[in-house]
């Protein structure tokens, strides 16, 4: 909301300075976006009258003018403009000078003629012919009109007298403060933050052209959907341009002028914030006006030109046969003031705010009015505003009112009534306020006050109960006044398991040099297809945004690989050479119909998965130590890999599932060549995804100390020749099945391929760590016990190698 | 017997003091104080002395004895020693050849703020809770005093899956959920990931972080709210730090405020960071609305209390000086490793 500071000043003695009055404003609850002072791009411009003019000797269309600035001598300017004449006041860019638009003017020579500054046009100005409707479209402007600028010294300043002298205040106005909307709501409180109260000047209309009754009839047929519809009529009305001092108004409120009848409801608009609207009187059929429903897909051509369809759902105000304008959103081309108009309905009514907002929603047209209509207006100020309009054509001299007032009102007059609890009050806000200080912050603000009872105002819906009435005494005792305590009570502690082991994982996985990354929740559907998973995996039943802000964020991943991707895809294109990464995320898995189609109206199981991912930073068996090393940074027990090779997005021989006993942790691996290139990675990439909850589920718990060994072990080395097909994991296991509870560990270091071994053999050598934790274990039980390792091996086809 | 003595020291201190290496002072012990060496096979004569001779000649040969293995420790020590130097010598290496990279991962700079913004709040007994991202219509307005309709919901624009079901635009729908489950008294924040329909650019992100507080108890005052986030604000921003609460709206706390902090760049003398200000916007904050207490079912007559609100991306952006906001989802590796 845009404030004129004059204007302000008008109707509140404010004395601060712009930049305390912000200031004040912010910290008492308006608060102000910026601060501009309109005439900030103009300087060194002022009044001149013209008092000599002679032809240019060397151009025919240059005049040479002498200008009285106020200056001990007349300047000599030069101008092509033919319209100015001696005797002419004249807007004057003196020597080193600044317009609008960053213009610069400095003395100089026009055709070897010296000119010591510039005469303006309005457009120079920085104005149109909308704010200065008699100015020449070509030409300089004159300023000789003393009814508009009355009597002008040559060198005054030419900001007052264009209305330049003022500044714009840009108001952030909250949606519970629609009052605020209006000059007047921001002079009610201005005047509050001042500690001073503010009471409106009461229109008063003269009238007499004839009784209304006799000319218009209205009927209201949705009292729901229009509380209140108030009336008058103006006669013999003379279209004209609005005088300057409202015209400067408006413009300094970010108005256009266009002519007396349509500024005088932007004017009320402004000033009350009363949406107007004004009908040509001529074009009501049956001279009736009927706030109705609009009839299915009746068709109606707005004031803009545009043809709109309208609904049942929208209230319309019609005459006897037609709509004449969309209620509180805007008027039709069929009824606009022209002109030719002689005779003018001035309607100001009160529409219901959620009506308009769906019906500016469903046009795609959200208007000044139907912005204010929206966030619910007071019925109490269409009587007002409807008065003011009256005044002021009458104080314009715009036509004659007419006698009488339609005001059809079915909206509640009746005020509500909050009791002041002081005492509660402080004890809320924590300060001490004396309870007359307390009800003086109200009655600045209008509210009645009578003992303990408060009346609240009829444009304060806002203030329903207790807390809105400490929120007032806050705003003006001041925020910054409200001491600074420590609330003393304590609360009973939980701690979210999930949080904290979530917490662990983070710093697990940075502790392995991964990176974390953050992406979007959403992707687009195609990921699917480029993951290379089936038509009918369940992944691809999908939770779908109805309004996305894009393709590529419609729907909520049931997988965090494809962030991954793009991520490490992403790292690639851009030439860095490594990437390791990791992301702990969100899947969305939808509830499921029983049709089996995600269900939009149940929320989704949000499951936390934990995804690792590299790029030219080593190979499947490095991001298998990363795996290894989060297990035993968790101290899960052992883990178990098994060959993946139907995953279709992973490479079917460099893929594996990892377990923990029988508990699936997640899978890791290439990802498939195919699906590289479709997320456009061109390398090699390696990814796994391991579901947070299975991690979590088999964590270990609190450590139970194990005694260190009290006896040497010995290690036995032992080489096998096998079969290629035979997993190292099944080699293994036969080593723990052979050795027995002997065997402290098996590690693999070595495995050799020749031809000597023969085609598809190869040597696998481990080294064997067995330690009896009783005594000290003698060579002779070690060797019987890698004995028993031999013979299981070789029951699987693994031979000792000789 | 003398002279043979003497003279033993004098060659055997000689050999020793030109002995080279190790094994050539074992050598010369061997010779001279082995069993089979002459020291011994003199002292072996000392039965042959007169009584009177022998004590002396005894006393010299201790001498002698205690001699020999002085220097040959000390030539020991100092053998071993000139080796140490020469070993260590020759393993001299070059420090400023550059090590390999020893793997160091980074925390993504959200994380780090968000666990330094729960790290002081959870020292002052607040709960880190979660609630679902996905959420109903219920949860994300109705509950916080904004039915269908109202005008503030127009400020939020949010994204859809259904008319009940939507992203929630704001952790505050976590509070319903803690006041629905817990009684009095509540301490809790919420971090988490929010939704709204704003497209990509330096400033804004359809999909974002913010950290609710919550605290609900008997005879809490705005005062008390105060002081919390004063504490917050120093604990994050440094003890020098200022704030200013300035009345705000709402729909779900009354009185409402939004909270700044001075400037970090300038202390909040007004710079360009702060455009002029000397002040920062961090966070939103109020008194919980009687309205959303009354529909958890707590009593506003008997408790009262205060919630904030603030978002992660906003504080991590101003903290690290980092001007597009598209930097943190773009996780390109040469910026998460500054962090």
């Amino acid at each position: 909301m845009k404030l004129s500071y004059n204007w302000l000043r008008e109707l509140v003695p404010v004395t601060a300075s712009p930049k305390d009055y912000i200031a004040d404003m912010t910290m008492s609850g308006s608060k102000v976006e910026t601060l501009d002072y309109l005439g900030a791009e103009i300087e060194n411009v002022v009044v001149g009258r013209v008092t000599a003019m002679e032809h240019h000797p060397d151009a025919t269309k240059l005049w040479i003018c002498r200008i009285d600035v106020g200056g001990e001598r007349d300047l000599q300017i030069v101008t092509g403009a033919q319209n100015v004449s001696v005797g002419d006041i004249v807007p004057v860019a003196l020597d080193n000078s600044k317009l609008p638009g960053g213009v610069e003017i400095h003395t100089g020579e026009l055709r070897g003629v010296k000119s010591e500054g510039m005469l303006c046009s309005h457009q120079e100005l920085g104005l149109t012919s909308h704010d200065i409707p008699d100015a020449p479209e070509h030409g300089i402007l004159l300023l000789n009109n003393t009814a508009e600028y009355g009597e002008l010294t040559p060198g005054q300043d030419i900001r007052p007298v264009l209305g330049f002298d003022d500044y714009c205040v840009d108001f952030e106005i909250t949606p519970n403060r629609p009052d605020c909307l209006s000059v007047i709501g921001l002079a009610r409180e201005s005047a509050a933050t001042y500690d001073m109260s503010f009471t409106p000047a009461t229109p008063k209309v003269h009238g007499g052209a004839g009784k209304l009754d006799e000319f218009l009839n209205v009927t209201v047929e949705e009292p729901e959907l229009c509380p209140r519809y108030a009336a008058r009529l103006v006669r013999n009305v003379r279209i004209a341009p609005s005088p300057k001092w409202m015209r400067d108004k408006l413009r300094a409120m970010g108005v256009r002028p266009i002519n007396n009848i349509v500024d005088i409801t932007n004017y009320v608009m402004l000033e009350y914030g009363q949406p107007m609207h004004a009908f040509d009187y001529a074009c009501l059929t049956d001279s009736r006006i009927v706030v109705r429903r609009a009839g299915r897909d009746e068709a109606f051509r707005t004031l803009d030109d545009q043809e709109r369809k309208l609904t049942e759902n929208m209230l319309v105000i019609a005459d006897g046969s037609k709509p004449v304008a969309v209620a509180g959103v805007m008027g039709g081309a069929n009824s606009e003031i022209t002109e030719n108009t002689r005779n003018v309905v001035f309607e100001s009514a009160n529409f219901s705010g959620v009506s308009i907002r769906l019906t500016a929603r469903a046009l795609g047209m959200r208007t000044e009015s139907s912005g204010r209509f929206e966030k619910g207006l007071d019925p109490r100020n269409v009587g007002p505003a409807l008065e003011r309009a009256c005044e002021l054509v009458e104080l314009l001299g715009a036509g004659d009112v007419c006698d009488g007032v339609i005001d059809v009102d079915h909206s509640d007059p009746e005020p509500r009534r909050l009791t002041l609890d002081a005492a509660r009050v402080n004890r809320f806000l924590g300060i001490d306020v004396p309870e007359e200080t307390m009800k003086r912050y109200l009655r600045n603000l209008s509210f009645g006050v009578d003992g303990n009872t408060v009346t609240v105002p009829s444009w304060r819906s806002d203030v329903e109960q207790f807390a809105d009435l400490a929120e007032e005494v806050a705003r003006f005792y001041g925020y910054d006044k409200i001491p600074t305590t420590l609330f003393a009570g304590a609360a009973p502690y939980h701690r979210s398991e999930k949080i904290a082991f979530e917490d662990s994982l983070r710093t697990i996985c940075a502790g392995l040099g991964c990176d974390e990354i953050q992406t979007y929740s959403f992707v687009s559907e195609k990921v699917f297809d480029k993951l290379n998973l089936p038509a009918d995996d369940p992944k691809r039943r999908v939770l779908t945004i109805i309004n996305p802000l894009s393709e590529d964020m419609r729907v909520m991943r049931t997988t965090a690989i494809p962030s991954m991707l793009e991520v490490l895809a992403r790292n690639a294109n851009m030439k860095n050479a490594r990437a390791r990464l990791f992301e702990l995320s969100s899947t969305y898995e939808p509830k499921l119909r029983e049709d089996g189609t995600p269900d939009n109206t149940q929320l989704p199981t949000e499951r936390c998965v934990l995804t690792l991912g590299m790029f030219g930073d080593g190979d499947f068996f490095t991001l298998k130590s990363l795996v290894d090393g989060i297990a035993r940074a968790l101290r899960l027990p052992e883990l178990r890999y098994t060959a993946q090779t139907e995953n279709p997005a992973f490479h079917p021989g460099r893929t594996a599932d990892v377990y923990a006993g029988e508990t699936y942790l997640g899978t890791l691996g290439q990802v498939h060549p195919r699906v590289a290139e479709a997320f456009g990675l061109p390398v090699e990439g390696y990814i796994a995804a391991l579901p947070v909850q299975a991690l979590m589920e088999v964590r270990g718990g609190i450590v139970q100390y194990k005694a260190l060994p009290r006896f040497p072990g010995c290690t036995r080395d032992l080489a096998v020749v096998c079969d290629e097909s035979i997993p190292v994991a099944v080699l293994e296991d036969a080593i723990r099945a052979g050795v027995g509870p002997l065997l402290e560990s098996v590690k693999l270091f070595d495995i050799y391929r020749s031809e000597a071994l023969g085609a598809d053999k190869k040597s696998v050598a481990f080294s064997l760590l067995l330690r009896d934790p009783a005594r000290t274990l003698k060579d002779t039980d070690a060797d019987a016990a890698t004995e028993k390792a031999v013979a299981e091996l070789a029951k699987i086809g693994a031979k000792l190698r000789t | 017997m003398r002279e043979a003595l003497e003279k033993i020291r004098s060659d055997a201190l000689a050999a020793i003091a030109g002995a080279r290496e190790t094994s050539e002072l074992e050598a010369l012990r061997v010779r001279y104080s082995g069993k089979k060496g002459e020291l011994t096979a003199i002292l072996k004569m000392m039965g042959k002395l007169s009584a009177e001779e022998r004590p002396k000649m005894g006393q010299l040969a201790n001498e002698v004895r205690a001699a020999l293995e002085d220097a040959f420790q000390s030539r020991a020590k100092e053998l071993a020693d000139r080796a140490m130097e020469q070993k260590l010598r020759a393993e001299t290496i070059d420090v400023t050849v550059p090590a390999p990279e020893a793997p160091v991962g980074h925390l993504h700079p959200l994380t780090i703020v968000t666990r330094e913004i729960r790290s002081i709040f959870e020292a002052m007994g607040f709960e880190t809770v979660e609630g679902p991202e996905v959420e109903t219509d219920y949860y994300n307005f109705e509950a916080l005093n904004t039915p269908k309709n109202h005008p503030a919901r127009d400020v939020q624009d949010t994204l859809y899956f259904s008319d009940s079901m939507l992203l929630r635009t704001q952790t505050s729908s976590v509070q319903a959920r803690t006041m629905e489950n817990r009684r009095p008294p509540i301490r809790i924040i919420a971090p988490g990931r929010v939704y709204r329909s704003d497209a990509v650019d330096a400033t804004h992100s359809p999909l974002f972080h913010q950290i609710e507080g919550l605290l609900v108890d008997e005879g809490v005052t705005m005062a008390d709210l105060k002081g919390a986030l004063g504490v917050f604000a120093k604990g994050l921003f440094g003890e020098q730090t200022a704030v200013r609460f300035r009345p705000h709206h709402f729909p779900f706390t009354e009185p409402s405020a939004e909270m700044d902090v001075s400037c970090f760049a300038c202390g909040g003398k007004g710079c360009r960071f702060c455009k002029g200000e000397g002040w920062i916007e961090i966070l939103g904050c109020g008194m919980v609305h009687p309205n959303v207490l009354r529909g958890c079912g707590i009593d506003p007559e008997k408790y009262s209390g205060f919630a904030f609100g603030m978002g992660v991306e906003r504080v991590a952006l101003l903290r690290y000086k980092i001007d597009d906001m598209r930097l943190l989802y773009e996780n390109d590796v040469r910026f998460l490793e500054q962090f």
